[in-house]
Parts: C-alpha cells; structure tokens; sequence
C-alpha cells in the first residue's frame, strides 16, 4: 500500500493518509509525545543552544573544506587497514557493494539501519542478483516482512499499530506456535530477537550506514539503541559501510559535540545505548571483528547542491526532528510524501534528488509555520528552503495552472498600488458586509476546501493603509 | 576520470579552490564547548555517573577492592536468578577480580559466541556526564562480549570515571592516535540495549544485552564512607 507511492501524487496520497484511522491514531501519539518531550530534552542541558551553534559552525568549516577532509579522511581508513570505494550514483554504488559480496563469494547479508541504503534502494537490488538480505533493526525487519519503506528517519514503522506488527509476525514466522501471545510490544521484541540472533550469526556480510566519518582518525560513528549495528558490523568476515560524502567531520571532538545533539533531538535521549567509533578491520591480535572493511563514499547529487542556495540542507544529520515537530507530516505520515525522506527535510531533499519535477508538490504541502526550523539541530532554514523550491517549480511552471494564474493576476495588481487599494477596500468592504452579522464567514466562494471544516474570520473595518492613514492623520490634527 | 576525480573535482570547483588545498584549522577549535555537568569534583562525577546511569536503567554494586568483585557478581546473578556460566575477558585486569575464589562459576575466556549468556569484561571509562561506559575491542577485550550475551556484567574502577565524552577518549588517544593506532572500535555504552520500534513503547533487550549491571572497585577521592 505504501511502498509505490509516489511524491507527484502528494494530493491523492494525503487524502488516503488521512482516511487511515490506524494511521491518524500512530501520528497523533507521535506528536503528543514530541511535544510533552521537548521542553525536557532541552531543558536538561543549559548549553543546548550553544552546541547548536557549534554544529553549524562545525558543519559549515567541514563543507567549507570538504575535499580536504574527504581526503585525509580516505587516507586514515587505508592506513587503518581499509578500503575506500567512491561511488558517483546509486547505480555506481549498488555495482560496487554487489562486487565487493561476489569478492567475498557471499551468500547472505545482514543489514543495519540506513537511509542512504533507501536512496540507493540496495535491498532489491541484491535480493535480485540472488543473495538474502536481512534487515537487522526490529523497525526495519518489520517493514521489510511487510514490503512497505521507512516512514520516519528513526522511527522508520512509526505508522504502524502493534496489531498490524503481530499479524506481521504470524503470518511470516509460521513455525512458532499460532496460539503464542503477541499482545504486548515485549513479545515481538523478543521474538525477533530470537529471529534475527540466527541471521546475525550466519551472515556473510554486514552492511551499515553512518552517522559520521572522522577525517583525522578515519573512522567512523554508528549509534544504534538495539545493539544491531555492533552486531552487523562486527560478526560478518566483511563490514561495508555505506555513507554519503556530508557525513564527515574534521575531528573526534566535533562528533563528540554533534552526539551531544544528535538522540536528544531524535528521540530524547542523552544518548544512544550505543556509539560505535569503528576503525578499520580487525587487528591482527584481536578476537573478533571483519577481516575486511569497506566504506562506500556516495555523492548522488550532493555536490550540485555545494555551490547553491540549497547548501545548507548538507547539515542534516537525520535526526528526525523535523518530521516529528511537522503538522503535515503529522496529519499525513511519512509515506505520502513518496520520496525516501517524509516530512519537511523531504520536501527539501527529494526535489533535490529527484529533481524538482517529479516532487513538485512536496514544497507546497507546508503552512510555514516554522516548527521544522525551531527543532532542528543544525538550525536548516528549511521553510525559506522550501519557499525557493515553490520559486524553482513556479518558474519552470511545474505547479497548477490555476495557483499560477492566481499568482500572476495577483502579482500585476500588486505592482499597481492605486488599483491594487482599491481591490483591497472593495474585498474587504464585501467580506464585512457578509461577515457583518456573525463576524464570520461559513463559505467562501471558490474556497469550499478552506471553509468545508472551518469558517473564515471577516475582516473588521478597512485596509490597514487605510486604517494606518487615518490614524496619522488623527496625530497630525492632535 | 574515476568517481573520485569526478566528485572532488565537482568539489573544488563549487569551493573555487585549487586541489591540494589543506584547511585552516577549524575557528572554533580554540573554545571547546564542554558541557558543565560534565565537569566537577571526583566526587561529583562518581555521583552524577551513577545518577545517569541509574537512570539508564543500568544496576551499579560496589566494591572496595578488587579481589571482592567475584563475591559481588556472585550474590548478584544469584539475587537475579542467573546462571554461573560465564565468558569473561581474557584481559589481566580481570586475574585479580577473585573470579576463582570458590563461587562456583564456571569461566571460559575468550570472545562472545551465540550460545553465551554472561559476559565479565573491564570497561575503559565510565563517563559522569551521561552514565555511559567505554569500552574498547582488543585482544584482552573481544568486541562480541559486550553484545551477544543477555546480561553483561561490567568491571570499572573509580579512578576511572571522567566527566565528558573528550576526557574518556583522551585516555586512549594521549598522542592523537590515528588509522591503525587506534583501537578498532571504541563504543561508548549507556544502559541495556533497547528499541522503542513498535509504538513508541520502551522495551529493553532487543538485539544486544537485556541486562547491563557495573561493578564499580573503590571510592573516588572525597567520596564520603
């Protein structure tokens, strides 16, 4: 139901989103608790704000230098023992991750969470060239049962109630008892603990994302609160690390900083359970740990995005704040926005990555109410970005026809003051003639979708250039 | 032109620099931002470390020496209802913890495999200013001990405790360390694995630990009793 839809179909896509009882029910919790949460989170740390300014700060040099720090970051993972594999596109990326499995004559691989494994869409791709995958993350496994995508950054079965889950898991762990409880979100936990435990012992290859690359010791972070991450990245004989190139930072102390915001703004912890600085393959005393490291270093279209307006979007960490703060993404979840990332970083990213054309829509569907700015950590001015992707999509005339034509009638009387005034005066004198009785409208002309399920407040007395006149007039004359 | 010609080309041009450019260091690498609460006396950390550790559901027993921490993890699985099969770390820090003094365990040292269920390793670090641990992968240390058993028991001595997450890698980076130098992986831990996946509700031990009880040897100056 949600794996194929797609970001020109916004409209129809939200419509359905909110006809989905389950749905509206898994959202409207998601935005009580991110409410009740915030003042909390930030509250508990005094220097919140400063350590935001910090990570711009940090995240600005880092773009500032980029290919300098993409370098020594390359040359710290080679001392350390691994391999470094840039990949232009999604199709370039995909080649090299499925070469790197046949090297190692793999079988079956195993898959911590990754966003950037969604843009590549690497899961088919290899289930296509015949190896199993299995994704490790309790949220990604049961949307992977289900065929459906990530709906949140880091919350990616947010959309789901857990009787959905445990119809899930009885239809696909059909060897376990059919009388089993599964009421309660322990019995499932453990279940696909128990599950997922084989996977991650007979796995050939463990696939991670991550959340940094450290360019002075060539590292790399993966924060994880299950655990699977460590687990994926250390029992498989070969680790890939799959990172888009805006993931590095210049030292440890900057990812030291940037983990100080990173769970309080995702989902209001300190910190992750686990925070993984891994370096390379397995030393040569060590017990355990990959025999070979992989990292695949991934443009798809970061670089077009370095020199424009849309530069600062290169910051985001994929917290998910901004998806849990938004009244859109929160009247219609992630998965209406058809692109890989949902909500206001969404309407962002994908006309980026999949060009203005085919997401037009996503830039429209905000109120501009600013909630995304005010969490983010990384301070994305994302309403202005949002506002310049409506600019790039009316220009090239990518939006309706008739929001155009509204637009342009309404920018000539604009630029003619004297009869844009005059307009002014006459609307607002008709809407208060309407209004007059009540103070409001119950409909509005041509605007039955705005006054369906609200009225429009008329307007008292005139324009405000008129209203501002007179009062002046009455100062002069006091 | 390879991919990474390509990408560091496209680059350069957008920074309108020349290849082989190096970076200025960082205008803010002057003033670290460290957070107060990380910060205090020894005394204070140790508190705010079993604080926040505490509260991230990890269970803290201490100890005055080491040779006691065999006695204490004893008493502890039995109050849990646990087994005496352990897998403990083959580092040496470990020897003198008194796991042999007569507890009825039954030890193997090594790496964590499947079948495991108690792992005893040494923690690195422990870290006030949110209850976390570091631990990192080494020869004495193998890196599935701290995540394939259900219950990890960890070994930390007072002195060990730091205030923020820079004082506990600055133990084992003295000399900025790199690449190779380092160890493969430093983790750092805070309270027993757990997913709040379905709903949005909190369950505890999903793939890693369910359990994640500390040992802690000896008192940090100023401590009281």
């Amino acid at each position: 139901m949600t794996a194929h839809q797609t970001s020109l179909d916004f409209s129809r896509n939200a419509a359905r989103a909110q006809a989905d009882a389950d749905l509206q029910s898994a959202l409207e919790k998601l935005q009580r608790d991110t409410r009740l949460a915030r003042p909390v989170i930030t509250g508990r740390l005094p220097e919140f704000e400063a350590l935001r300014d910090r990570a711009v700060e940090i995240k600005n040099h880092t773009l500032a230098h980029l290919g300098h720090y993409l370098e020594a970051f390359e040359a710290n993972v080679v001392a350390a023992g691994g391999n470094v594999h840039w990949c232009e596109d999604a199709a370039g990326a995909r080649e090299t991750i499925l070469k790197i499995c046949r090297d190692a004559g793999a079988r079956t691989v195993g898959k911590g969470k990754s966003m950037v494994s969604e843009e590549i869409a690497l899961n088919d791709y290899l289930i296509a060239n015949g190896l199993e995958v299995v994704e490790t993350d309790l949220g990604e496994y049961i949307l992977q049962l289900r065929e459906e995508t990530p709906s949140h950054v880091v919350m990616p079965a947010i959309h789901l109630k857990k009787e959905q889950i445990a119809t899930t898991f009885r239809d696909h762990h059909t060897e376990l008892d059919p009388a089993r409880p599964l009421d309660e979100p322990g019995d499932m936990t453990e279940e696909a603990r128990i599950k997922l435990r084989e996977k991650f012992l007979a796995a050939d290859i463990g696939i991670t994302g991550a959340n940094m690359l450290i360019a002075e010791t060539g590292s790399i972070v993966v924060v994880t609160n299950e655990g699977n991450g460590d687990l994926t990245q250390t029992l498989p004989r070969v680790h890939i690390v799959i990172a888009a190139i805006e993931k590095v930072v210049p030292r440890i102390d900057d990812a030291l900083s940037i983990l100080r915001i990173l769970a309080r703004s995702a989902t209001g912890q300190e910190i992750t359970c686990y925070t993984t600085f891994a370096t390379g393959p397995k030393r040569r005393d060590d017990l355990d740990g990959p025999e070979e490291f992989h990292l695949i270093l991934l443009d798809n279209g970061r670089t077009k995005l370095l020199d424009g307006e849309f530069r600062d979007v290169l910051r985001c960490i994929r917290c998910g704040a901004c998806q849990s703060a938004c009244p859109v993404y929160g009247a219609v979840g992630g998965h209406a926005y058809g692109g890989v990332y949902g909500g206001p970083i969404g309407a962002v990213l994908t006309p980026a990555l999949d060009g203005i054309d085919r997401a037009w829509p996503l830039p429209e569907a905000s109120s501009f109410c600013g909630s995304c700015e005010a969490v983010c950590p990384m301070r994305i001015p994302l309403p202005g970005l949002m506002r310049r992707w409506r600019d790039v999509a009316h220009t090239r005339k990518l939006n309706k026809p008739g929001a155009r034509r509204g637009l342009a009638l309404w920018a000539w009387a604009v630029r003619r003051p004297m009869l844009y005034r005059f307009g002014a005066r006459l609307a607002i004198a008709a809407l208060g003639t309407f209004g007059r009785r009540r103070g409001y409208l119950r409909m509005v002309l041509f605007a039955g979708g705005w006054t369906a399920s609200r009225d429009l407040p008329a307007p008292e007395g005139g324009t405000f250039i008129d209203r501002w006149q007179k009062e002046r007039r009455g100062k002069e004359s006091a | 032109m390879t991919a990474r010609d390509n990408i560091l080309g496209r680059i350069r041009a957008a920074a309108g620099r020349p290849a082989d450019s190096g970076a200025p260091p960082p205008a803010y690498a002057g003033t670290p931002l460290i957070p107060a609460r990380a910060t205090g006396t020894r005394a204070e950390l140790t508190a705010r470390f079993i604080a926040m550790a505490t509260e991230a559901a990890v269970t803290i027993d201490r100890v005055d020496v080491p040779g006691d921490v065999g006695a204490a993890i004893a008493a502890w699985l039995t109050a849990e209802g646990l087994g005496r099969d352990l897998v403990v770390a083959p580092d040496p820090a470990l020897d003198v913890c008194g796991l042999n003094d007569g507890h009825g365990f039954t030890i193997r040292r090594g790496a964590a495999t499947g079948g495991d269920r108690i792992s005893v390793t040494p923690a690195r670090a422990g870290i006030a200013e949110t209850g976390s641990l570091m631990v990192t992968a080494g020869p004495g240390t193998p890196y599935t001990l701290n995540f394939l058993p259900e219950t990890h028991i960890a070994v930390l001595h007072a002195d060990r405790i730091v205030g923020g997450y820079e004082d506990a890698w600055a133990t084992i980076r003295p000399n900025g360390e790199t690449g190779a130098a380092l160890p493969r992986t430093v983790t750092l831990i805070t309270g027993p694995s757990r997913s709040s996946d379905i709903e949005r509700t909190v369950t505890i031990g999903v793939h890693g630990p369910k359990r994640l009880h500390i040992v802690l040897i000896g008192k940090a100056d100023g401590e009281d009793t």
